[in-house]
C-alpha cells in the first residue's frame, strides 16, 4: 500500500492537542471572568479545563471532510427519492402522520439545539469544550436543514407539511418540544449540556433515531432513513460530549455531585415526556413495525440507560428520580397518547385513526398485560360510535401540564384506571401537572415555569376562544390537514396515485 | 456486566468493518435490523484499524467510521489504531 508516504506527520492525539493548545491562550488585557461571565453562576466548580478532551479527537480538517462526505451521501439519496416517485413507495400514507409530527415538533428542536450549542460554545472557558460545542452547533443546523429538505418532497403531494413553521410556533402539541428547548436554552451552559447532550441525546435519542428510522426503512421511506441516519451519525459524537461533560463535572469537584444529580432528575423526566410521543409513532403510526415501543425501551432505556447509570455510580450518581415511574408508564403511554390524539384530531395538523383488527392483534401480542385489558375495549367503543355515525370527538380543550405542556392524559403510576393529576398553588395562582415528576420540577423553579406560554390559555387570552380563528392563525386547513385518516385527501390521493403508478390506466 | 454497542448503517462500506469487528471481538453479538447492524458486547468492544485494513484491502483511517456510524454506547477512546468502548472499567 502506498498510504505510508502520505501518512500525517502528527498522530491523532497530537493533532488534537495542537488544535486545542493553539486556541487556548491566556487573556492579558481582559479578565477571564469577564470573558466567560456565565461559567460559574450555576455553582459548578472547575479547577482544570484542560481535563476536558473530546475522546474522538476530531480536528477541524477531519470534521469538514467527513461532514462533506455525509452530505454527499444524503443528497444522492434525496435526489433519487425525488426522481423515483419516492412519495409513492411508502407502505401507506398513514405513515406520514409520524413525519408530520417530526417536521412540526422535532426538526425545529434541531434548530433550537443549534442555537443552544452556538451559545454554549461561546460561554464555556475550555477549548476542547468550545470546539466540540461549535461542531455540534453546525451539526444541529445541518440536521434541521436536511430534515426540512428531505420532507419538502412530501409537501408537494400530501397535506399537513406546508406550514410547519407556523405549527412550530403556534399549534398546541408542538409547544411540548418547544418548551423543552426553551427551558434548556434559558438555563446556564452546564445545565444546557445536561439537558441536551446528556439526557436528551445520550439517554433518549436512540429511541427516536434508531428504531424509528429503521422503521422508516421498513416502510419504504428512504428520505427519512437517510436524514435520520445522517443526523444520528453526528449523534454518536454528541452523546459522547454529553457523557464527557457529566464525567468532567463529577471529577472536577465533589461539590458538583448534588447539582448534577438534580439536573439529571429534572432533564430525564422532561426528555421522557417529550419523547413519549415517539411511543405512539412507533406503535401506531408505522404501518410496518420493526419493534414495539416496549421492546425499544428495553434495549435503549432499561439496558443502555441502566449500563450508563451503573457506570456513573462510581461518582455517586444514582438513576434519575423518575426512572421507576417511567418504567411503569411504558406499557400504557403509546395507547394513552393515541387515544388523546384521536379525540382531539380536529386540532392536529396530521391525521389519526382507529387501529384495524390486525393492528390491535399486534398491540395485544406486544402488550399482553395492558392492551386487551385497558385499551382494546376503548378502541372497540370508539369504533362502534364511528359506525353509528357519531364519531368520538372531544371539542373540549385539554388540561395542560404547566411543566411539560402535554395534556394530562396519563394515568397514576400504580393505577392505570385513574388519570394522574397534580395541582399546586403558587402566589395565589393554581397550576396543574401531569405527574409528580413535572410538579417537582415546577416546585424547584416556580418563577421560571409561571412564565410559560401555554397554548390552551392563549387561545382564550389571544383569540377570545374562537377555534376557527385559531385554525387560521396556526395555518391548519379544517377538513384537509386534520381529522381521521379514513376519508382524508391524503388517503384518497395515495390510493389513486399508487394505482396509477402500478398500472397503465 | 453491561452491554456496550455500536450500530452502523448496513451498506457496502460497512460490510468489511463489521467482519473486522467480529474477528476482534469473539464475544460480540451481531444483530441485523432493517438498514442497520447493531453490535453488542459485554463491557468492552475494540475496533482495530489493522483488522479493518486487512478486510478492506486498503489503508483506512478510523475516523472514516464517522460516516456510517448510527449510534454507540460506552465510554469512548480513540487513537490512530483503535477505537474502544468500555463500561465499568
Ligand atoms: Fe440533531
Ligand atoms: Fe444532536
Ligand atoms: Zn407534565
Amino acid at each position: 500500500m502506498d498510504m505510508k508516504a502520505t501518512k500525517k506527520k502528527l498522530g491523532m492525539k497530537e493533532r488534537y492537542r495542537a488544535l486545542t493548545r493553539d486556541l487556548g491562550w491566556e487573556p492579558s488585557y481582559q479578565d477571564k471572568d469577564a470573558i466567560f461571565p456565565y461559567a460559574s453562576y450555576e455553582g459548578i466548580k472547575v479547577h482544570d479545563w484542560d481535563k476536558w478532551e473530546d475522546p474522538f479527537r476530531l480536528t477541524m480538517d477531519a470534521y469538514w471532510k467527513y461532514q462533506a462526505e455525509k452530505e454527499r451521501k444524503f443528497y444522492a439519496i434525496i435526489d433519487a427519492h425525488a426522481q423515483n416517485n419516492g412519495h409513492l413507495n411508502i407502505t401507506d400514507a398513514r405513515y406520514l402522520s409520524a413525519l408530520k409530527i417530526f417536521l412540526q415538533a422535532i426538526s425545529p428542536g434541531e434548530y433550537a439545539a443549534h442555537k443552544g450549542f452556538a451559545r454554549a460554545g461561546r460561554e464555556f472557558p475550555g477549548v476542547g469544550t468550545q470546539v466540540a460545542c461549535q461542531m455540534q452547533a453546525i451539526d444541529e443546523l445541518r440536521h434541521a436543514q436536511t430534515q426540512i429538505h428531505a420532507m419538502s418532497n412530501y409537501n408537494r403531494y400530501y397535506d399537513g407539511f406546508h406550514a410547519f413553521a407556523d405549527a412550530r410556533d403556534r399549534i398546541w402539541y408542538t409547544s411540548v418540544a418547544r418548551s423543552f428547548f426553551d427551558d434548556a436554552m434559558s438555563a446556564g451552559p452546564f445545565e444546557f449540556m445536561i439537558a441536551i447532550g446528556f439526557s436528551f441525546e445520550y439517554v433518549l435519542t436512540n429511541l427516536l433515531f434508531v428504531p424509528f428510522m429503521s422503521g422508516a426503512a421498513y416502510n419504504g421511506d428512504m428520505a427519512t432513513v437517510t436524514f435520520g441516519f445522517s443526523a444520528q451519525s453526528d449523534e454518536a459524537r454528541h452523546m459522547t460530549l454529553g457523557l464527557e461533560c457529566i464525567k468532567f463535572m463529577l471529577e472536577q469537584d465533589p461539590d458538583n455531585l448534588p447539582i448534577v444529580q438534580a439536573w439529571i432528575d429534572k432533564w430525564f423526566w422532561r426528555g421522557f415526556r417529550v419523547l413519549g410521543l415517539v411511543s405512539t409513532m412507533m406503535d401506531y403510526m408505522l404501518p410496518k413495525r420493526v419493534m414495539s415501543w416496549r421492546e425499544a425501551w428495553d434495549i435503549y432505556g432499561v439496558e443502555n440507560g441502566g449500563a450508563l447509570f451503573k457506570d456513573l455510580a462510581r461518582y455517586g450518581i444514582r438513576p434519575p428520580k423518575g426512572w421507576d415511574d417511567a418504567e411503569k408508564a411504558i406499557d400504557h403511554m403509546s395507547h394513552q397518547f393515541m387515544l388523546g390524539l384521536y379525540q382531539w384530531s380536529f386540532g392536529t395538523s396530521f391525521h389519526s385513526w382507529i387501529p384495524s383488527d390486525e393492528d390491535m392483534d399486534w398491540l395485544s401480542a406486544k402488550y399482553p398485560d395492558t392492551f386487551d385489558k385497558y385499551y382494546r375495549p376503548r378502541w372497540a367503543h370508539i369504533r362502534k360510535l364511528k359506525a353509528a355515525g357519531t364519531p368520538f370527538k372531544n371539542y373540549g380543550l385539554a388540561r395542560l401540564c404547566q411543566c411539560c405542556q402535554l395534556p394530562s392524559v396519563f394515568t397514576e403510576p400504580d393505577d392505570p384506571t385513574l388519570t394522574c393529576h397534580r395541582e399546586t398553588v403558587y402566589k395565589g395562582e393554581k397550576y396543574q401537572f401531569c405527574s409528580d415528576g413535572c410538579m417537582d420540577i415546577f416546585n424547584n423553579e416556580p418563577e421560571k415555569y409561571i412564565q410559560s406560554w401555554l397554548p390552551m390559555p392563549a387561545l382564550f387570552s389571544e383569540l377570545g376562544g374562537d377555534v376557527g380563528a385559531w385554525m387560521n392563525w396556526v395555518s391548519l386547513r379544517d377538513g384537509v390537514d386534520n381529522g381521521d385518516y379514513d376519508g382524508s385527501t391524503d388517503q384518497q390521493h395515495f390510493n389513486e396515485w399508487r394505482g396509477l403508478a402500478t398500472s397503465n390506466l | 456486566m453491561s452491554t456496550v454497542f455500536i450500530a452502523l448503517q448496513a451498506n457496502e462500506d460497512t460490510r468489511p468493518i463489521i467482519d473486522a469487528i467480529a474477528l476482534d471481538n469473539p464475544a460480540a453479538v451481531i444483530n441485523r435490523q432493517p438498514a442497520m447492524v447493531k453490535i453488542d458486547a459485554p463491557d468492552h468492544l475494540v475496533i482495530r484499524r489493522e483488522t479493518i485494513e486487512d478486510q478492506l484491502g486498503r489503508a483506512y483511517d478510523l475516523q472514516e467510521l464517522q460516516i456510517n456510524l448510527i449510534t454507540l454506547s460506552g465510554n469512548v477512546d480513540e487513537d490512530d489504531d483503535t477505537l474502544t468502548l468500555t463500561w465499568n472499567s
